[in-house]
This record gives C-alpha cells, structure tokens and sequence, in this order.
C-alpha cells in the first residue's frame, strides 16, 4: 500500500511539474474554457427569467466540455515518449499509474473549474437561494466522477482510430448518471427549490462504483497492444 | 445453413403474421387511447427483447473477462452461484420483500434472479473460448436494432396520446436511450480499435454500462418524483386478453431474434474464419500443399 | 383516423429498420463468400517462394 500511494505521488508531481514548464497545453485549454462561457452566454440569455433553472445545466455542460480537452491530453506525453512501455515493464503497480493520472487530471480540471465558475456567476447574476455549501461536495464529487471515467476511457482510446473522439464518444453516454445528479444537485441548490441530498448521494454511489471498476479492470487496459 | 434455418424462417414468419392478426383485429380496442394503443404489441416486445439480448452481452462479456485468467475464472463462477443462492432465499424473507414494488410476486423475482447463473452456465457451456466474444457482438448488434425500433415507435406512440414526442422525465424511455447510447457507443469501439485486445476492452465497456444502467434508472427516478411527467406507455395493470396478445407478439419477435442472431453469429464465425485464412496466407508465403493450409469451412474443433 | 396514421407508422417503421438490418447482413454475407471464392482460386500459391513471405 505504501509503494502504491509513494508511485502515485511521485507520477503525480512529475506530471504537474511537467505540465507547469511548458504551459501551451494548459493556455490553450483555459482560453477554451473561457470561450466555452462566453458562447453560453450568447446562446442563453442571462436576462431571462428562467435563467436561474438553466445556469446549473450550463455550467455543467461547460466543465464537460473543458474536461475532455484536458483529459484528451492525459495521455500524449506517455505515447510520444514510449513511457507507457517502460511502466508496463516496471515492477510499479499498475493502479498507481491510473491514479497519479486520475488524481492529475481532477486537479486540473478543478483549476478550469475555479476560473470558469466567477465567469458564469458575473454572466448570469448567479445567486444562491439553498445552502451553498452543498455546492462543493457536488463540485467535487462530479468531478471526480467525470475524471476517473474520463482518464480510464482515455487509456482504452488509445488503441483506436479517431482517439480524439473516441474519447467522448465512450465517456457520455456511461457519465449520464453523474451528469443529471450534478446538474439537478446545482439546480436544486441554486434554487432552492428541493433538497440535493438524494443527487449528492448518487454521485457519491457512482463514484465509488466506478472508481472500483476503473482500479479493477486499469491493469488490462494498460497491457493491452 | 441447414435445413433448419429456412424452415424456422417460414414458421417465424407464420408467427409474426399470427401475432399481428392478434395484434390488430383480436385484442379489444382500449377505452382510452383507442386503437393507438396498439403500438404496444410492437413497442413493449421490442423492448424486451432488447433488454434479454443486452443481459447476454453483459453475461457474455463478464465470463470472457473472467476465463482470461483460472483464477477469475473460477472466482466468477462462484460469485454466480452465490449471486442465484442468496438471492433466491433472500426473495422469501420478510424484509426483503418489503422493498419489492407492489404487485410483484416474490417467487417472480427469484425465477428472474435464477436466470443470472442459469444463463451464465448454459452460455459458457455452448459459447466456449472465441464464440463467447462472438455471441456478445452479436446479442449487442441485434439488440441495438431492436432498442432502435423502440426508441422510435415510442415517440411515435406518445405524440397521438399525449400530444408530446418525448419527455425527459419518463423513466423507462430515457434509460432506454442511454441503453442504446452505451451499447452504440460499444460497437464504435469494436470497429474503431485496432489493438488486439479490442474484445477485452469491449467487454470492459460491457461491465462499465451494466454497472451504470441501475444508476441512470434510480437518478430519472427520483428526477421524476421533482418533475412529475406522464409516462409513455402507461403504467398499471393490463387487461389479461390484453396480456395475452402482448405475449404472443413477444413469442414471436423472440422467434425472430433467434434467427437473427443465429444469422449473425453465422456471419461473424465466416468472417473470422477468412481473416485467419487471409492471416495464414501472408504468413505462409510459399506454394504449399492445398490440403494443409485449406480454407476450414467446415466446423472447426476450436 | 388520425391516430391511425401513428400505428401505421409505427408497424412500417419496426419493419424498415428490421429490414435495413438484414439487407447489410445480406451484403457482408455475399461479400464475405465473394472472399471465399478469391481464397479458393488463388489457393496458396505465391510468385516468389521462401523467406521473407512476399505479401
């Protein structure tokens, strides 16, 4: 247990350190963010009464959005430089790969997060009527939900044709569960209308689920020619 | 194809004109949708065609997940028989049938439980090794043909009665649309992956979207209790003539599965059979005897 | 009679899609024995024998 968690911070911080020198990737992908809410907004009028129901969903669909951007990328630097080789050889356990990935991935993609959300707040005049501070459990177990699917799908379009749309192609239809909890969590939050509970629980239900699956079945993924 | 085949063609078709004669002229007409209603004996068949053929795959693809390895293997089929053995008690005990919905019998569900190592164990003894990933191709590609049709003739029911297409808060339609979602996007992934464990990976994606249909059902599910929207089909109980001619239609498209899925299956151990042969060709190079290297058309001791 | 409009839709539409489904397996089945037919003609015979095997 101790090398699996020792492999996984030690994959973690060479990815991030990685990605911190050459900030193309990471420039790129917060510009995309920022369009992603900015065309929201001109597509779904802020001003409109119904705009409180919507925003939830809208900010959803933006994080997705952003999110397989990101994940899409999970992998490249491996394949360009054989590394996913070289782990497959090495006695290091093969979930802590995933999880360094996994774990790279949601903190990245909560940075989107933290630099879309002020924008769809300052957009839509976001106030919130429930307790807000259901909103983070449901910011992070959404995250999740859609960084551990996404990482383990990415892995798997690897070995395909069109990897880049392989990717949401598997991703969506598995992560609609999780999305109608996340959106109808926020909504309800936003709101105030009914209680998230039941949403926040879901997510918590499929995250464990497929967060298991994810560690069981990685080890095949990634002996997988 | 033996004689079989064309002769089990003819009297699926005798039993499709049957059901239809059922269907339209028999079944007494509905006191509120009227005629309409008579979708269902296309509508409700289809579905549940398609739902037994998506358990296949998802029995099929666990057990080829499993035999890659004794020991899975064996951990599996134990995981199974306990699986049958707890839930078939569990059916008679007093807390659990607190929690069934109202109406079902706790001997139906144990019947339905049953079926879990039931098929697992016939569809390993008849689908052994390769055919195992066969038949989860297969049972996924006829099952989408058959969840399309439900997915159309549904919309196309509850635009007469309720005067709406679709609504997102009817439950078995939504998970309908995320079943085929899943299962269309499994089949992307078969045709576009060109690794060699494109069967392993698929059969992951199997278990992926079977782990994830109870969870699509239960959030609609409680989005409906918030949002209550009428459900496409109707609920409640059904008049036994009703009933009766529901079945006969479902007999007959399981008659008409089973051809095509045998038809199916066919095509895909052809197909196999000349990638090998191609495969063996490149391999060979030389001229050599005819009768060694010969096309295995014939059943194969695989 | 409007509503009937429906079910005739709906049986006409179970029916195309059940048989635009046979018709592709139709085509990969004549395809596949068109395939049949090339590996039987050409046998295994190769215009240059021995290693590397020339594809």
């Amino acid at each position: 247990m101790n090398s699996l968690w020792a492999v996984t911070l030690a994959t973690m911080v060479k990815d991030i350190r990685l990605e911190w020198r050459s900030k193309d990737a990471l420039n790129s992908m917060l510009f995309f963010s920022l369009l992603v809410v900015v065309i929201f907004m001109f597509s779904f009028d802020p001003l409109a009464e119904e705009s409180r129901h919507i925003v939830g969903g809208l900010v959803w669909v933006g994080f997705l959005f952003a999110s397989v951007t990101a994940l899409n990328q999970t992998w490249a630097r491996e394949l360009r430089n054989q590394v996913l080789d070289a782990y497959r050889v090495s006695p290091a356990p093969d979930n802590a790969l995933f999880l360094a990935k996994a774990l790279g991935n949601f903190i990245f993609v909560s940075v989107l997060e933290a630099l879309m959300t002020p924008l769809f707040v300052i957009f839509y005049n976001v106030r919130v009527l429930g307790p807000a501070w259901q909103l983070l459990p449901i910011a992070i177990l959404g995250t999740w939900a859609l960084v551990v699917n996404g990482t383990f799908f990415a892995a798997m379009s690897l070995r395909t044709r069109s990897r880049e749309i392989m990717l949401p192609l598997l991703l969506f239809p598995i992560s609609i569960p999780a999305v109608v909890s996340m959106v109808a969590g926020t909504t309800a939050i936003l709101t105030g209308e009914e209680s998230a509970h039941f949403y926040i629980v879901l997510l918590l239900t499929y995250d464990v689920v497929f967060t298991t699956a994810c560690l069981a079945l990685f080890g095949m993924i990634l002996h997988a020619e | 194809m033996k004689r079989l085949f064309p002769i089990l063609s003819v009297l699926t078709a005798v039993l499709l004109a049957y059901a239809l004669y059922e269907a339209l002229l028999v079944a007494p007409t509905d006191a509120q949708q009227g005629d309409v209603y008579r979708i269902i004996y296309y509508h409700v068949p289809s579905a549940w065609t398609a739902f037994l053929l998506f358990f296949i795959n998802f029995i099929a693809s666990i057990q080829y997940l499993a035999s890659a390895k004794p020991s899975t293997k064996t951990a599996a089929k134990w995981i199974v028989i306990a699986i049958g053995v707890v839930g078939v008690i569990a059916c008679f005990l007093p807390q659990v049938q607190h929690l069934l919905p109202k109406g079902m019998r706790p001997s139906a569900v144990a019947t339905t439980v049953l079926a879990i190592p039931a098929f697992y164990f016939l569809i390993g003894k008849f689908f052994p090794g390769e055919r195992l990933d066969m038949l989860a191709l297969t049972s996924a590609e006829v099952g989408v043909v058959f969840c399309t049709i439900v997915l159309v003739t549904g919309p196309i029911w509850a635009r007469p009665v309720w005067g709406i297409w679709w609504a997102p808060g009817d439950i078995r339609l939504t998970s309908t649309l995320v079943l085929w979602l899943i299962y269309v996007s499994y089949l992307v992934l078969r045709r576009f992956s060109n690794s060699a464990q494109t069967q392993m990976l698929a059969a992951a994606l199997a278990v992926f979207g079977a782990l994830d249909v109870p969870l699509v059902y239960f959030s609609i599910w409680f989005f409906r209790t918030q949002h209550p929207q009428p459900v496409i089909g109707g609920g409640g109980s059904m008049d036994p003539r009703m009933l009766q001619v529901l079945l006969i239609s479902w007999m007959a498209f399981l008659c008409f599965a089973f051809l095509v899925c045998w038809s199916r299956f066919r095509l895909e151990v052809l197909r196999r059979e000349i990638e090998e042969a191609h495969a063996m060709e490149s391999l060979v190079g030389t001229g050599e005897a005819p009768s060694k290297a010969s096309l295995p058309l014939s059943r194969s001791s695989r | 009679m409007n509503a009937m409009k429906f079910l005739l839709a709906a049986y006409i539409a179970t029916w195309v899609i059940h048989g635009v489904y046979l018709g592709t397996l139709v085509r990969r089945f004549s395809r596949l024995r068109q395939q049949v037919k090339e590996l039987k003609g050409s046998g295994f015979r190769r215009s240059a024998p021995g290693f590397p095997p020339q594809v």
